[in-house]
């Protein structure tokens, strides 16, 4: 056993039906170290986790906790040995109290002592200063103070290994500063702390050291100094990072004729959700964008587009006909496809296949009473999984256990199926690791390459930049400029979204 | 939608906390059923106004309100059961051939029902939790398995004739200083039978479980969402398998209840008692989706249920299919109400 671990993994390994989640991966915690997990999504990461804590029986490999062989089988199992974790998704009951989750499945003895137990539990919530009472009932409580409470059920416990599974991505930027000197006050008392997230910055500025895993094998364990950001990318990535930045394709503004009738075209297009109307045209093979600071209306406006929000007013014209557009249902008639902001709320269905998630569009349009046959579903899912690089174990997986990244993936292909000539992404890259970034980004640019118009919208100006040829630039539900060719900078796109004309 | 990320609405949270679901459905059923008694008494009079009016719902019931009990831990941890019904009419009729043709006595025969329950919850527990079938579906095969095993034994009804035992259905517990003055102006003091003790005791008991075991607890966060009580460190299967082991031995306690009541086997008996169990569960504010609900709420489940049934019986219409048309009707009312009261309250913290 290497000096100071207390948690040694050795070659594990672990095979989910068609993949290879882990390939003899071997992960070294020490005493008193905050040790990152990187990897893209669907790297292994929550696997190595799972195994680790007994979700998931492992298919090979030791594991060493403090110069003993340990056999997890369960979450009780980790528990008992001394390793706590916050899962990624929320693991507690919303049906018990605040309390009760904290402490359920860890006490000694037959009966549950509530005064200790609500008063103990009092005091630690206020020490962390989560505000909710101990009794409130859990599934009350907003998702930033439930990630919390389970935050806080974790450093209650008196474990050597604490497991941290992007907890960060729910909370707001004075609760991550909180979680972080947790996390500093439990390494001082030598605790090891695993730290899974997507923040790059998160990382340095918490971590000592960084292991990088990539489909599902080990790239390398290092410390933090030594590696740089643009590095542990395309460690990540396994790739140099040059590849993004050739992303922008030749000219391809010469390739747009503009001489031909808009695909689409609104005027005065007015909705209800405090958009200002405005006009919007886009051409056959042209990538705009929408930009805006948050709440600027640069979602509400496509949606308005897609007529995913109530239109009260202006024309639409496709191809230069005047068409009516009041529901999705008739844009989707229309060929216009919609990739919505929210995928959880919006865009999955969580227990259906992946495959099924994919037909769905096209199923709506065709009428449900007339249903694909199996086999031509299946050759539809195989295509785009295909085609997309979906990491999925078979097309018969519900889409809920995939990764994030690839969830999105699996959406885009629903649109796709469903071929519009008018595909509009809102926020397709939000969530989800570089690499699927820059994939989802070279698509947009050949589906463009095909004829297809797409507007894009990220909340990343540079992916923008990259990938667009005309931006549309919001300001309080109007629309404020319109850029393209040379003016397509950071400098000139931050100066239009800010007002300072130049 | 986006600018309200839910770390801002998390800021508002500091106030005194609500009811949980379970207490505030808990409220709910007691004043229904107060409610509804109190109309009863006031409006129809005729019996209601005697002590030995209550007493008799507990003395029908005393063998529903046990199996009731059993059917609420499975219904909290996301399960149910419906081979109560026939189990208890298997051990009614086990219990009368052993009594009756093969000289037991009335020890043994306590031994035999009890025996009876835990040997189906195991099994029925076994498959539900370590085999992981749909517990819908493995009960039903108890159900028909304990029905054609009650007929095998006996497709005829049997009286019980053992003294020891007719004395023990006989036997009446007093209830002290309750009573009515029959037309004689002779006090008859209101009493219980046996089982209503039993059954009392067991909600007592079971109540505790539930609240101050960690085994109760662990049932609740089961019926919660059994990944996350996986992963908060508690043993699933084991939970579930012991929810259908109790619920058997409740139908075991049960089954001898109505034997007590009854004093005979039959074919006959008990028959549907398994949805009356589950109706009273429901309306004692037990939700079938799992982790809510309170054995005080199925006590007054049962009471409701047969205090509507007895309303409208004593309104004239006696006919069965009037109450069963009145009880469909109250567990849409219960169900409306819930779910109202619910929704409403979920509203309110957003």
């Amino acid at each position: 056993m290497i000096e100071g671990a207390v948690l040694e993994m050795r070659g594990i390994c672990k095979y989910f039906p068609g993949v290879r989640a882990l390939e003899k991966v071997d992960f070294t915690l020490r005493e008193g170290e905050i040790h990152a997990l990187m990897g893209e999504n669907g790297a292994g990461k929550s696997t190595l986790i799972k195994v680790l804590t007994g979700v998931y029986p492992m298919d090979g490999g030791e594991v060493m906790l403090s110069d003993h062989f340990v056999h997890i089988r369960s979450p009780q199992d980790a528990q008992n040995v001394g390793i706590a974790t916050v899962y990624q998704e929320i693991t507690l009951c919303p049906n018990l109290t605040v309390a009760e989750n904290m402490y359920i499945g860890r006490t000694k003895g037959v009966l549950t002592d509530w005064r200790m137990m609500n008063s103990s539990a009092g005091r630690l919530l206020e020490e962390l200063g989560i505000p909710v009472s101990p009794k409130e009932q859990l599934g009350n409580c907003s998702i930033a103070v439930q990630q919390m409470v389970a935050i806080a059920r974790a450093v209650d416990m008196d474990c050597k290994v604490l497991i941290l599974d992007e907890p960060t991505s729910s909370l707001d930027e004075q609760e991550v500063q909180k979680l972080f000197n947790l996390m500093r006050d439990l390494k001082k008392k030598g605790v090891g702390i695993i730290f899974v997230t997507h923040f790059l910055e998160q990382v340095y500025e918490v971590c000592d050291r960084i292991t990088v895993l990539r489909d599902g094998k080990l790239v390398g364990e290092y410390v933090i100094e030594d590696l740089p950001r643009v590095q542990l990318v395309s460690k990540m990535l396994g790739k140099d990072f040059d590849d993004m930045a050739d992303i922008k394709t030749e000219g391809d503004a010469d390739r747009i004729d503009l001489s031909e009738l808009p695909v689409y075209q609104a005027n005065n297009l007015t909705g209800t959700t405090g958009i200002k109307p405005f006009d919007f045209e886009i051409h056959a093979g042209e990538v705009n964008g929408f930009t805006g600071l948050l709440g600027s209306g640069r979602s509400e406006s496509v949606r308005a587009i897609f007529g995913a929000d109530r239109v009260v007013g202006g024309t639409v014209k496709m191809h230069g006909k005047t068409v009516k557009i009041r529901k999705p249902l008739d844009a989707m008639k229309h060929g216009i496809s919609y990739l919505p902001e929210d995928r959880k709320l919006d865009g999955i269905v969580g227990d259906l296949s992946v495959r099924d998630n994919i037909i769905l569009a096209l199923q709506v349009m065709k009428g449900f009473f007339r249903p694909f046959s199996r086999a031509q579903a299946e050759r539809f899912a195989d295509y785009y999984i295909k085609l997309l690089n979906i990491k999925t174990a078979s097309q018969d997986t519900p889409i809920k256990s995939l990764s994030g990244g690839n969830q999105q993936k699996v959406i885009l292909a629903r649109w796709l199926l469903a071929d519009p000539v008018y595909l509009i992404l809102d926020e397709p890259t939000r969530g989800i690791d570089v690499g699927t970034k820059v994939e989802i980004q070279k698509l947009v640019l050949k589906l463009a390459a095909e004829g297809k118009s797409v507007t894009f919208i990220s909340s990343e100006i540079d992916e923008m930049i990259r990938t667009c040829s005309r931006l549309i630039v919001m300001r309080d539900g109007k629309v404020v400029g319109e850029l393209k060719g040379d003016d397509l900078n950071q400098n000139k796109i931050m100066a239009t979204i800010a007002g300072g004309e130049s | 939608m986006s600018i309200n990320t839910p770390a801002l609405n998390g800021k508002s949270l500091k106030r005194r906390s609500s009811y949980t679901d379970t207490n505030l459905l808990l409220i709910i059923t007691i004043a229904v059923f107060i409610v509804m008694y109190v109309c009863a008494v006031v409006f129809l009079k005729k019996g209601f106004t005697k002590p030995q009016m209550f007493f008799n719902i507990l003395n029908e019931n005393a063998s529903l309100l046990v199996l009731s009990c059993g059917m609420t831990l499975v219904m909290i941890t996301g399960g149910i059961d419906i081979s109560v019904g026939q189990v208890t009419s298997l051990v009614c009729m086990a219990c009368a051939v052993h009594l009756e043709q093969n000289g037991g006595n009335v020890f043994t025969s306590i031994l035999l029902a009890l025996g009876i329950g835990l040997a189906f919850g195991i099994v029925q527990g076994f498959l539900v939790a370590y085999l992981e079938f749909q517990p819908f579906i493995v009960t039903l095969a108890g159900l028909f398995f304990a029905k054609g095993l009650t007929t095998i034994i006996s497709s005829d009804r049997i009286s019980v004739t053992n003294e020891a035992f007719v004395k023990l259905c006989r036997y009446e517990v007093t209830i002290p200083f309750l009573g009515s003055v029959n037309k004689k102006g002779i006090f008859i003091p209101a009493y219980v039978e046996i089982g209503v003790v039993v059954a009392l005791v067991l909600v007592v008991l079971l109540f505790c479980m539930l609240r101050w075991t960690k085994l109760g607890r662990n049932f609740y966060a089961v019926g919660g969402n059994n990944q996350s009580a996986n992963m908060l460190g508690i043993n699933v299967k084991l939970t579930k398998f012991l929810a259908h082991v109790l619920c058997g031995l409740c139908a075991g306690i049960g089954g001898y209840l109505f034997f007590l009541h009854a004093c005979s086997g039959s074919p006959l008996h008990a028959q549907g008692a398994e949805m009356n169990a589950i109706a009273s569960s429901i309306i004692g504010g037990t939700l079938l989706s799992g982790g809510v609900g309170n054995i005080a709420g199925t006590l007054f489940g049962v009471l409701s249920l047969s205090t509507i049934k007895m309303i409208v019986t004593s309104l004239g219409f006696d006919d069965p299919w009037w109450t069963n048309i009145t009880v469909a009707l109250m567990l849409c009312i219960f169900l409306l109400v819930q779910s109202v009261i619910l929704s409403r309250k979920n509203k309110t913290k957003k």
